[in-house]
């Protein structure tokens, strides 16, 4: 499960917001990894080499209204790229899954959770509130998935200690958007 | 008209101009506009783009102890470094001093985003402004495989192994997707390799791409985690426990013979690949020496890499520190980011509103408020931007100066000043590669000396990274397992007001962070970034900088591909901008292009 965006720019935080939400609320067997990819583009394709299965979550200009959510699933996937990339050189997520393919190991199954941004422009802004609202419908997509996939996620019953956190020192979800 | 700037370019913006823009309007693009006179050779350049306008509305008021974490996802690139840069100058502002062991682990990581950045960077980034991707599927395996052998040792060399790669760039073509390969100008006249020297880099870029992941495990290591690795105000945050079996963040010995033999590898791959690939393109392009720009005159470098700890001083910095001007190698000027006189940001010409637009302003003092208007002469509307007019404001990054002058900085900086110190660890390598190229010493000033350079250095961070792993291990076996220093860490302990500052050089060259802290949270941070420095307007003197310098004097093959304008520009190893399009003199889109 890859969360993938800039959390510095508004709404392009939205794919690590998910996986950082989901990751406190939620544990996964052992063969899942949650993942905050940041804006490392090239750099994650070595990660994308290890899954068989892979959930992206992230920020896409579908050109749908703001706020909607969409799963696009298989040879769907690298048609979409996200809307506004800061990441590696302005590595495209399809330049890493095609560069994981051209080493001859890419994920069997691919699934992007997208969120159709309002505000990519707000350099140090927050999510804007149509697209915070879809960080849980979002999980309840990738939960199903899991299932689907045969590795079910379970609600945690114990809070995730703060030392656990995905991520921590201020840039974490409510204290950056204190 | 023809303009003589005070740094000694001519350049003439009469002739036909080739704009090379970003596909979106949005921050984070580069675009270079040209003009070309009657030969098709570059005789003026406009170099515009945007940088992290606002870093310090975003850290106003957080705890200085974390700015760490914000300035690493500045982008998805340097990430360390900022974070190296952000912590050293905090550690400046409050008079924090870290461990010997804590300088070797934070000079490891740095160095491992060297050599990392840098083999990326040539292989997945700029390589394919040299290399013919479908040039290398007319080539011979059996003949590249001999080319192989005559160049390296490196034993992934038969002719079967390069015929599996050709065969599988071919599936890989002929299933529709091209990938990372798409929007280039396969077939260019200025790519000179034979299609078997371009199955050999294809086949090495492919290796490259697998083994960065082994890299940057070091990063893993000593910083808990990667991506994203952690980092301490004081130290480092990992704890070394020799003893220890695993537990969670400790460093033990099965975690430092990781790092030893993932340092022996990345040398051996330096070596053994990027180099002798390195040395065969150039022996192609050694008669394409443009690109010379600021290199020629005017460089700096903050130094980095500290043998002793706190020891910021020339004698102990590992890379280089100091400015070289108008071409004077006989004399390499002191650096103080302290001193208000020295580094400065204008913006005559860049988006941006200050009270006084002639005087420029050291980053203590810094201010960043949006003013976005055009010159008299700009083209089009202010959203659709045929032409820009750079008489007036161009560009969304500021034009920092060291005490007025425009410098470039960068593997190629660092390696002039080392040269001109007389340094053998970088003067020799230098002369060995130019004396197998049968090229003279000033052939290191044009676009393959910094493509070169960058490859040189590569090599030595490697084997940096190992002289400070061996130092490492030799404090803890003699029981020094101190990695920071806390006892500055409450805040109750520091002053009501403080400022500071940290330098690195990054891979694509000096990074400057400036912090003002009051009542113990942040009050001012200006990041001065190496891409600023390259890719700065004119200042208001006329001074063009690094990026437009190296344009000039360069002949084009064909207007409407700008491979050259692509191959220089990525030589800098510009850390923004990809996406661009390219538009014709009256506006219309000729082609597209991505620029990695």
């Amino acid at each position: 499960m890859l969360g993938i965006g800039n959390i510095l720019w508004a709404d392009e935080g939205f794919g690590v917001r998910v996986v950082e939400t989901f990751h406190r609320g939620y544990i996964v067997p052992q063969n899942v990894s949650v993942l905050d990819g940041g804006t490392l583009g090239l750099y994650l394709v070595s990660f994308l080499q290890l899954a068989d299965c892979l959930i992206v979550f992230d920020a896409i200009d579908y050109g749908l209204p703001p706020g909607r959510l969409k799963l696009v699933q298989g040879n769907e996937v690298p048609k979409f790229t996200a809307a506004k990339k800061l990441s590696l050189h302005q590595t495209g997520f399809q330049e890493v899954l095609s560069a994981a393919d051209l080493l001859g190991r890419c994920p069997r199954e691919l699934a992007l959770i997208g969120c159709q941004p309002l505000d990519l422009e707000s350099w140090g802004g927050p999510l804007t509130r149509p697209v915070r609202a879809q960080i849980a419908p979002a999980i309840e997509l990738a939960c199903e998935l899991l299932a689907q996939w045969g590795s079910p996620a379970k609600m945690r019953t114990v809070p995730l200690p703060e030392t656990e956190r995905l991520l921590a020192n201020d840039i974490n979800y409510e204290n950056y958007e204190r | 008209m023809r303009v003589q700037t005070p740094n000694g370019f001519t350049t003439d913006n009469s002739g036909k101009r080739i704009v090379v823009d970003p596909l979106t309007r949005i921050e984070g693009h580069l675009r270079v506009e040209v003009n070309l006179d009657a030969d098709n050779v570059i005789c003026n350049a406009v170099s515009s783009g945007t940088m992290w306008r606002g870093i310090e509305t975003i850290l106003r008021g957080r705890d200085p102890r974390d700015a760490w974490a914000f300035t690493e996802r500045i982008c998805g690139v340097c990430t360390g470094t900022h974070a190296l840069t952000s912590v050293r100058a905090v550690e400046n502002a409050l008079g924090i001093t870290i461990p010997e062991n804590a300088n070797s682990i934070r000079n490891i990581m740095q160095l491992c985003l060297q050599v990392h950045d840098h083999l990326v960077h040539f292989y997945h980034l700029h390589a394919l402004d040299w290399v013919d991707v479908f040039s290398a599927l007319k080539a011979d395996p059996k003949a590249t495989s001999r080319l192989a052998q005559s160049v390296s040792p490196w034993p992934r060399s038969s002719p079967g192994y390069f015929k599996d790669l050709q065969i599988r760039l071919t599936k890989f073509f002929d299933s529709g997707q091209l990938g990372p390969f798409k929007n280039a100008y396969w077939g260019h006249p200025a790519y000179k390799l034979s299609p078997e020297a371009n199955l050999m880099a294809v086949t090495h870029y492919s290796e490259a791409l697998d083994f960065q992941k082994e890299i940057v495990k070091i990063h893993a290591v000593y910083g808990g985690k990667n991506p994203h690795p952690n980092w301490l105000v004081g130290g480092v945050p990992c704890a070394i426990n020799v003893d220890g079996n695993g537990a969670i963040g400790a460093i033990n010995m099965e975690r430092l013979n990781l790092v030893s033999s993932i340092i022996d590898r990345s040398i051996e791959f330096v070596e053994q690949v990027y180099l002798p690939d390195i040395e065969l393109i150039g022996s192609f392009y050694r008669g394409w020496l443009y690109g010379c720009g600021l290199s020629g005159r005017s460089v700096m470098s903050y130094g980095d890499v500290p043998e002793n700890a706190n020891d910021y001083s020339t004698k102990s910095l590992r890379v280089p520190r100091g400015v070289i001007l108008n071409g004077n190698l006989r004399e390499v000027l002191p650096v103080d980011h302290g001193d208000p006189d020295q580094i400065q940001e204008f913006v005559a010409h860049s988006w941006y509103k200050y009270p006084d637009e002639f005087r420029g302003l050291h980053p203590w003092d810094g201010i960043t408020e949006p003013n976005f208007e055009l010159g008299a002469n700009f083209k089009g509307t202010r959203t659709d931007i045929k032409e820009l007019d750079e008489g007036g404001k161009y560009s969304w990054i500021k034009a920092p100066r060291w005490r007025g002058n425009a410098v470039e900085v960068g593997p190629l900086a660092r390696y002039i000043i080392g040269y001109a110190q007389d340094k053998a660890e970088f003067k020799e390598p230098a002369e060995r590669l130019l004396k197998a190229l049968k090229l003279p010493v000033t052939a290191l000033f044009s676009t393959l000396g910094r493509t070169a350079a960058r490859a040189l250095e590569c090599q030595w961070a490697a084997h940096q990274m190992r002289h400070f792993q061996d130092k490492l291990v030799a404090h803890i076996k003699a029981g020094d397992t101190a990695t920071a220093d806390v006892s500055k860490w409450n805040p109750e302990s520091w002053p009501m007001e403080a400022k500071g500052y940290g330098f690195t050089e990054a891979p694509r060259g000096a990074l400057g962070h400036w912090i003002k802290i009051k009542d113990r949270k942040i009050d001012n941070y200006q990041c001065v970034v190496p891409t600023t420095w390259n890719g700065s307007p004119r200042d208001p003197k006329g001074n063009i900088g690094a990026f437009e310098a190296s344009l000039i004097g360069t002949p084009m093959a064909d207007p409407g591909k700008p491979l050259e304008i692509l191959r220089t520009i990525h030589s800098f190893d510009p850390c923004l901008a990809c996406s661009t399009h390219v538009m014709s003199p009256d506006g219309q889109e000729l082609a597209s292009v991505t620029v990695r």
